[in-house]
């Protein structure tokens, strides 16, 4: 059996939401939840726009640029926010490579 | 009396929605674990819930705002209709746990369950050593039958969760049993020191840790988070006769969880069943939404009005809810009582009696059984 590593997030990582991670829209709640195994999260609004470019497809770098478009921030600050929630959904297995 | 029809009312402006849905299928289970969370007196099959009544319970759920419904029992698989029943929590919305000893899996319900919609199952183990953990279940070759589950669930392509009660007998391969969930590609472990409810209560003396391997079991756990960052997640529950603060039970009366019984009882929690002077609702005859925001049941111990001294004044009334119903019920024959799991409750002397006496002398197991824990 080949050793489970780390996914370590970078500027390149593609990342995706695996089929067993629900990110959905919650009517009762009028916002959007993530369903993962024993794990209920709540994201704010930021989180939201994020894990709605986290498809599969967008690395992270891409996803940094599409944010820089709507926030006026510095690209570096939004770099190092970005890695930071993506890493630790990536750590928890919420979000695959 | 809460078995009769109540008027349907608005959801009130400061009673949030329910979260989860624990649904306990059934009280029927191939194992019979000397720590069994269910209680003392078993439903027995007679007293189930149809299959009809219990994807009213999911509909209802999935309308009410429940996000998830863990299916458990007993051993949930042990019903005929559990495909029918995932595929059902499934089509209305909800997100799918099944939390099983794995036993009774095989090919054919394997995957059966993941095209009815599963999402993810948690997958009980006894201990590393395959003897060992079949004595502790009480069922020869479950420990061989629980690796090939394991390998079901993953080859199936779905997220596992290995769940490892710990205690006395078991404790020493603490190391072994994190290596397992890794090598069975587990995506978390839950390291969960027996809690003195249900049959574990009986059985005390055979399970309890001393202080020392409490403090051994912590430090590996610690280690091996920090190891295994990004591999396995690792949730640790340590027991309340060590804790000096107790832990929010259900994450609070009635504020996150419903619990049906076998039998269509409402919950808030699945032992809660072992506390007199309450008049529990049926879902037969009471909607999951009168249940959860119009029945006394759910609204006596609900937020923080009801408390005593010294939680009602304590900064931390809203981090731990004021501990355990049951808990305080079961020290102090008082429920509304501080849990005595509390360093700061007034009745922390039993607590500290309880534990003196979980060290004495071990005792051999008394195994679960229908019809009742026999007196000693």
């Amino acid at each position: 059996m080949a050793e489970a590593r780390r996914l370590i997030v970078e500027g390149a990582t593609v990342l995706r939401i695996p089929p067993h991670v629900k990110f959905r829209y919650d009517e009762t709640r009028r916002r959007w939840v993530v369903l993962a195994p024993e794990r209920l999260l709540l994201p704010d609004d930021l989180s939201v726009e994020i894990l709605q470019l986290v498809d599969g497809k967008h690395s992270l770098d891409d996803i940094v640029d599409a944010l820089m478009a709507k926030f006026s921030a510095q690209r570096e600050e939004i770099l190092t926010d970005v890695r930071a929630l993506l890493q630790d959904l990536a750590d928890k297995g919420t979000l695959t490579a | 009396m809460s078995d009769a029809p109540t008027v349907t009312r608005p959801a009130p402006a400061e009673i949030a929605p329910p979260l989860a849905l624990l649904a306990e299928l059934t009280h029927r289970c191939p194992l019979r674990c000397p720590y069994c969370s269910n209680p003392l007196e078993l439903d027995r099959a007679s007293r189930e819930l149809s299959t009809e009544e219990w994807k009213r319970v999911f509909s209802e759920a999935a309308a009410l705002g429940v996000l998830q419904v863990h299916f458990s029992g007993g051993e949930p698989t042990a019903r005929r209709d559990i495909v029918e029943l995932v595929a059902h929590a499934a089509k209305v919305g909800l997100y799918t746990n099944l939390i099983t000893s794995g036993v009774l899996l095989d090919k054919n319900n394997m995957a059966a369950l993941t095209a009815a919609g599963l999402d993810h199952v948690q997958l009980s183990f006894q201990d590393t050593d395959a003897a060992n953990a079949d004595r502790i279940a009480g069922l020869d070759k479950a420990h061989w039958k629980k690796l090939a589950a394991a390998k079901l669930i993953r080859d199936a392509g779905l997220p596992l969760t290995l769940n490892a009660v710990m205690h006395r007998q078991n404790l020493d391969r603490l190391p072994e049993m994190i290596e397992l969930a890794v090598a069975l590609g587990a995506q978390r472990l839950e390291v969960a020191h027996v809690q003195y409810y249900g049959w574990a209560l009986p059985n005390r003396r055979a399970l309890f840790p001393t202080y020392e391997a409490l403090e051994r079991a912590t430090e590996i756990v610690e280690a091996a988070r920090a190891r295994l960052k990004g591999v396995l997640t690792i949730d640790y529950v340590v027991p309340d006769y060590y804790a000096r603060r107790p832990k929010a039970c259900m994450g609070g009366w009635a504020r996150q969880f419903i619990n049906i019984s076998p039998a269509g009882k409402a919950l808030p929690c699945h032992a809660a069943e072992t506390l007199p002077g309450f008049d529990w609702p049926s879902i037969k005859t009471t909607s999951l939404r009168d249940v959860w925001y119009g029945s006394e049941a759910f609204n006596r111990y609900r937020g923080t009005a009801w408390m005593p001294e010294p939680c009602r004044s304590c900064d931390r009334r809203e981090i731990d809810w004021g501990g355990c119903r049951c808990q305080a019920f079961e020290f102090t024959g008082d429920a509304s009582r501080t849990d005595p799991a509390c360093a700061l409750a007034p009745d922390r002397p039993i607590l500290d009696a309880a534990r003196a006496d979980a060290l004495g002398p071990a005792t051999e197991f008394v195994y679960r059984q229908i019809g009742g824990a026999p007196a000693r």
